[in-house]
């Protein structure tokens, strides 16, 4: 919303600086985007063109010799329009014109230029504003423009203009008299009232018009009619006035209902009376019903949209654009005026689909129904003003509005309390006066009547706000809050395994959630129901991930572009589902890894899978899990994996994730990758740390390698060390693997067993049976053959 | 008898100048001192001689073996140094060559943020929540006072998967499901960190991004105030920002508090004096706060009448690129490694 100061003054005069209102204003809620003048450029002065011949030197250049006043200036100037005789716009030596421009004493292909003669958008009026010949030429001024005077005073242009950005509540200052009101409330100034005088003649309107309302979505309609307009230029200050506000003046008529939607707040629209009949209907439109709106667009409405009809056809969509049949033409004689309330809801609904204006956008907001009486008065009043119009006696009128203005009670204490201040009673009341607000007090019990125009006020608190902002936040001292001592609690288990994964060497990622949904299904063969958007960006990212490796794929291939050929990265986040119709979210740990991961001279190394798998181990160890997991083959094959370097995560026969390299097809790089369903993970309660007493008599260690079949696994041969070592045997560790062509079929393996006792120091008798009969029940479970 | 002696000294002199090793030592050690060597056989012979020159012939080759042996060792020592010596002239490394070890790890800027928010808030006595990121319209949006229709649900284009299931567009989700999950409806102190999504995506917007939101709701009488909420922010801000940063308070508009406020700080590229960061303003929005709305503490479950809140909530993203100077947003999001890695040491104290 932009303020325009010269229109502001109109209503409220307050004496400061353009930057301290606009930082005033900011301070009780409405927070301005800029404050500047209308017209930025500087060192502006009215010439006469006194000569203008050919420049010797170009084919488009004229040199110019232009009378300010107190001197004639020699001024090169390319403008197809400049010609000797006129009044020009000129900007002097040292003027500063927008987009930095600085005006300096120059030559020009070797005549001298002593300053520059101006089209209106060379000092900051935006083209959009301007005539044909104004977008092509500079500006040619009217013959009684006095010579050596500001240029901008002269065209009354000389305005400020502030653009808020307001709140979604604050309908009300989307016009020039609520900004008045919010003004009035800082500086404590009356807001002075609006001049709505005008006459009428003829027949009462009732008498001859109807307003037929068959929707909920309609509470206020009013219908007025003024014949024999001239439609002609509106006056320099309605134009200046719809220009510095951001409109695109057209003539004195269309003009005069911007002008009274601008200043009041309240969307007009003139029909052109002789092409209606004599009533007008507010229905919702029929499906697939048909209007032209003033756009020229053919438009299909829906059984959503409101319409304005005048008993045979549509005639507008309501409060988003009129229909271009009954539009304001430069012939039109006879002009109805609606002034009405809709639907916010309805009228956003419908907007969003065809144009978000500055009609829509004050729909949607809510509208004060006294202000549109008032705004009616106010259009016709300016009508007969401006464009000679003869206003027939009566409004016709629906109205089932509520115009009643609230009344809300509230004690000091309800203030003092919220806001944590000692505000006296008489100082609160003091704000509301200062608001426009009327105010009866009964004991300790203020009532307050908020006027219609505040429609976001409704409850106590709603004055609260009101106190506070005016009394002024600043001045309110900030505490902390005296409340019983406690202490405070954050489940640190992701912090902690965030931080044993940096300790791991991984750089941890912030990825996106969303990915394809032909990625979703990937990396698993778990079921579950993909998670589309309705009403995705990009087909890129249409749909909730539910494994997190899509996204660190794509990590991984950004890098990859990026020449990072060394990529171990890891990441806690959620992945989505919805199965047997239930939605949930499930928090994952993934991890990426290729490249390099051990660094240095002679050390360097490729990640692999055991790298991968160390990683896992890590984790699982770190929170507990230690002897309770174990990697086994997917039942299934997951297509995106290497089916032979692949592994489920199996944690108390539960699967809770997976590890491996992606297939040569998904990327022919050696990736590798892990992901941890933390949720399921850590569903499974830990024992609580505890110590086991030391043992302080000395270990033995004995090594055995076998000879066997290479497809038995290492888990397998293990299991079976471990339940014939017994007791004794206290750790066992494969040290060497060894394949060669010649062994066809087998492998050998070695093993390091270490013995020991809590009780007492062991001796070779007491060990070597034991690696006896792990030896034995190797060779006898597995045909094992023992290497010496 | 002496002039043998003599000769033996002499000649073990010489013929210790030209070990060369250990081993030729203990040879000639065996040799000189051993069983069979001259001064043991003169040892032996000492039985032959009279009593009274017994012990002075026995003093004097006891005499020359003690030299001997002395000797001896002194050489032992020179020659184990030197040959150790030798060792480790042999082992000697470039010690400017590149160390062995694993790629350094690196914790995310946001991440980095997010746990000291989380820290300064448990140490007021706040409790660190969790919520889900697919939520439902009802907590999103209408547990927070904002009915469906609602004008100000437009700042929030959402990413909807079905009419009632969207991805949260803020934490203050969070909020109605803390309240309703406080059976007991006993006072909340809370802040709950996370990502939020919304449908736009920009220089300065990501469709993805990181929210802190708090939460505070006591007894009326023990003044939940506007000013308590004002002092909380201002400790937050003078922690995560700089203690030398101004707060104002803007009075602003959100369905779920009342009165609402946006906090600005002084902006944190300019000190206040004015740039295009702060578009010549000085401030840098970067709080959204209020007083509980008495609807929304009514509609889980906490009477108005009885208690009183504060709430706020802010963009952790930006945070992350104030602290460590990040320039772009993407850069947050892209997950260049050369990015990443830079973030791989504790932050200064």
């Amino acid at each position: 919303m932009i303020l325009s100061r010269n229109f502001l003054k109109d209503y409220v005069d307050v004496d400061v600086d353009l930057k301290t209102l606009a930082e005033d204003m900011t301070r009780v809620g409405n927070e301005y985007d800029s404050a500047e003048k209308l017209v930025p450029a500087t060192h502006l002065i009215i010439g006469k063109v006194l000569e203008c011949v050919e420049h010797p030197d170009s084919d488009h250049l004229h040199c110019c010799k232009v009378d300010i006043g107190n001197e004639v200036l020699n001024i090169v100037c390319g403008a197809p329009n400049v010609k000797a005789g006129i009044k020009v716009i000129v900007a002097q030596n040292g003027a500063e014109l927008p987009g930095d421009i600085k005006i300096k004493k120059g030559n020009i292909r070797g005549q001298e230029s002593n300053g520059m003669i101006c089209a209106l958008y060379e000092i900051g009026i935006d083209k959009k504003f301007l005539s044909e010949e104004d977008k092509n030429g500079i500006h040619i001024l009217p013959d009684d423009a006095p010579v050596g005077k500001d240029p901008i005073e002269y065209m009354k242009l000389d305005d400020e203009v502030i653009d808020f950005e307001l709140t979604a509540n604050r309908g009300d200052l989307l016009s020039m008299l609520g900004m008045a009101y919010e003004v009035g409330a800082i500086y404590d100034k009356k807001v002075k009232p609006v001049d709505l005088s005008h006459n009428e003649s003829g027949e009462d309107l009732n008498k001859s018009f109807k307003i037929l309302v068959n929707t909920e979505n309609c509470k206020l309609f009013l219908a007025r009619k003024a014949l024999n307009v001239t439609i002609k230029e509106s006056p320099d200050f309605i134009k200046n006035r719809l220009i510095a506000c951001g409109i695109r003046p057209i003539n004195n008529v269309v003009d005069i209902s911007n002008y009274v939607m601008i200043e009041l707040g309240q969307p007009l629209h003139f029909y052109d009376a002789d092409r209606l009949e004599d009533v007008i209907e507010v229905r919702m439109a029929k499906k697939g019903e048909k209007l032209t709106t003033l756009d020229e667009i053919e438009r299909e409405l829906e059984d959503t949209d409101i319409v304005i009809s005048d008993g045979k056809r549509a005639i507008g969509l309501a409060g988003v654009m009129g229909g271009m049949d009954t539009e304001i033409e430069p012939i039109t004689k006879n002009v109805l005026i609606e002034a009405a309330i809709f639907d916010s809801v309805k009228v956003r609904k419908t907007s969003k689909k065809i144009v978000r204006s500055e009609a829509s956008n004050r729909f949607e907001k809510g509208l004060d129904p006294n202000r549109t009486y008032m705004a009616m008065e106010r259009a016709v009043k300016l009508l007969e003003e401006y464009a000679n119009a003869t206003i027939v006696t009566g409004t016709v009128i629906y109205d089932n509005a509520d115009k009643k203005p609230k009344k809300i009670d509230i004690t000091i204490k309800d203030i003092n309390d919220r806001l944590g201040t000692n505000i006296k009673s008489e100082d609160a009341i003091d704000v509301f006066r200062k608001l426009d607000f009327e105010t009866k007090t009964n004991g300790d019990i203020i009532t307050v009547t908020a006027p219609t125009r505040r429609m976001d006020l409704s409850i106590k608190e709603d004055l609260v706000e009101e106190v506070g902002r005016i009394y002024g936040v600043d001045n309110i001292e900030g505490k902390l809050p005296v409340v019983p001592m406690k202490i405070g609690s954050v489940n640190k288990t992701e912090r902690s395994i965030r931080d044993k994964m940096v300790s791991l060497g991984l750089n941890e990622t912030l990825s996106y959630v969303l990915v394809n949904d032909k990625e979703s299904h990937k990396y698993t063969n778990d079921s579950f129901e993909e998670l589309k958007l309705l009403d995705p960006m990009t087909e890129e990212r249409n749909t909730l991930r539910y494994s997190m490796i899509p996204s660190m794929v794509k990590i991984y291939e950004y890098n990859k572009a990026h020449y990072n050929k060394d990529v171990s990265i890891f990441e806690i986040g959620k992945g989505f589902y919805k199965k047997d119709n239930v939605y949930g979210e499930d928090t994952k740990l993934c991890t990426l890894m290729t490249g390099e991961y051990y660094l240095g001279i002679n050390s360097k190394k490729n990640v692999d899978f055991f790298i991968i798998k160390g990683i896992a181990e890590e984790v699982l160890d770190y929170l507990g899990y230690s002897g309770r997991y174990s990697f086994v083959l997917p039942k299934e094959n997951i297509k995106e994996f290497h089916p032979g370097q692949v592994a489920e995560i199996n944690v108390n026969g539960e699967i809770v994730g997976v590890i491996g390299r992606l297939h040569p097809e998904v990327t022919k790089d050696q990736v590798f990758v892990m992901e941890i369903n933390l949720t399921k993970l850590l569903a499974k309660k830990v024992s609580k740390m505890k110590f086991k007493d030391i043992s302080i008599y000395p270990t033995i260690n004995k090594d055995i390698a076998i000879v066997l079949d290479k497809n038995i696994t290492a888990d397998e041969i293990s299991k079976v060390i471990k339940k014939s070592g017994g007791n004794l045997l206290v750790k066992h560790e494969m040290f060497d693997l060894y394949e060669n062509p010649i062994m066809i079929g087998k492998k050998s393996v070695a093993y390091s067993l270490t013995f020991g006792s809590n009780s007492k120091t062991l001796t070779d008798e007491e060990v070597n049976p034991v690696v006896d009969k792990i030896i034995e029940t190797l060779v006898k479970t597995f045909s094992a053959e023992l290497r010496k | 008898m002496k002039e043998k002696l003599e000769e033996i000294a002499s000649k073990a002199k010489e013929e210790m100048e030209k070990i060369q090793n250990l081993q030729e030592l203990q040879d000639l050690k065996i040799k000189l001192l051993g069983k069979k060597s001259e001064l043991s056989n003169m040892l032996k012979g000492l039985g032959e001689l009279s009593a009274e020159e017994r012990p002075k012939v026995g003093n004097m080759v006891n005499q020359v073996r003690k030299e001997i042996e002395e000797s001896m060792a002194k050489a032992e020592e020179k020659m184990k140094a030197a040959s150790l010596n030798q060792k480790l002239e042999k082992e000697k490394i470039d010690i400017t060559m590149p160390s062995t070890k694993i790629k350094r790890g690196s914790k995310h800027p946001i991440n980095r943020v997010i746990e000291d928010i989380q820290d300064l808030f448990v140490s007021m006595g706040y409790d660190v929540v969790d919520g889900p990121e697919l939520e439902t319209d009802e907590f999103c949006f209408e547990r927070l006072n904002l009915p469906a229709g609602h004008p100000a649900r437009d700042m929030q284009d959402s990413f909807y998967i079905t009419n009632e299931y969207l991805l949260r567009t803020q934490t203050s989700a969070v909020q109605a499901r803390t309240m309703l999950a406080n059976t007991e409806k006993s006072p909340i102190r809370m802040v709950c960190t996370g990502k939020t999504y919304r449908r736009e995506d920009d220089a300065t917007h990501s469709h993805q991004f990181n929210q802190v939101e708090g939460l505070v709701i006591d007894k009326k009488e023990l003044n939940v105030s506007l000013a308590d909420l004002k002092g909380t922010l201002e400790v937050f801000v003078k922690k995560m920002i700089g203690a030398n940063s101004e707060l104002r308070f803007r009075p602003s508009y959100f369905p779920f508090t009342e009165p609402s406020y946006e906090v600005d700080v002084t902006c944190f590229k300019c000190g206040g004096k004015g740039c295009p960061l702060c578009k010549k303003t000085g401030w840098i929005e970067v709080l959204g706060a209020g007083m509980v709305h008495p609807n929304v503490l009514e509609m889980n479950g906490y009477d108005p009448n009885e208690y009183a809140g504060f709430a706020f909530g802010t963009g952790i993203d930006r945070l992350a690129m104030f602290r460590y100077g990040i320039t772009d947003m993407r850069y947050l999001y892209t997950n260049d490694v050369k990015f990443l890695s830079q973030f791989d040491r504790k932050d200064e104290e």
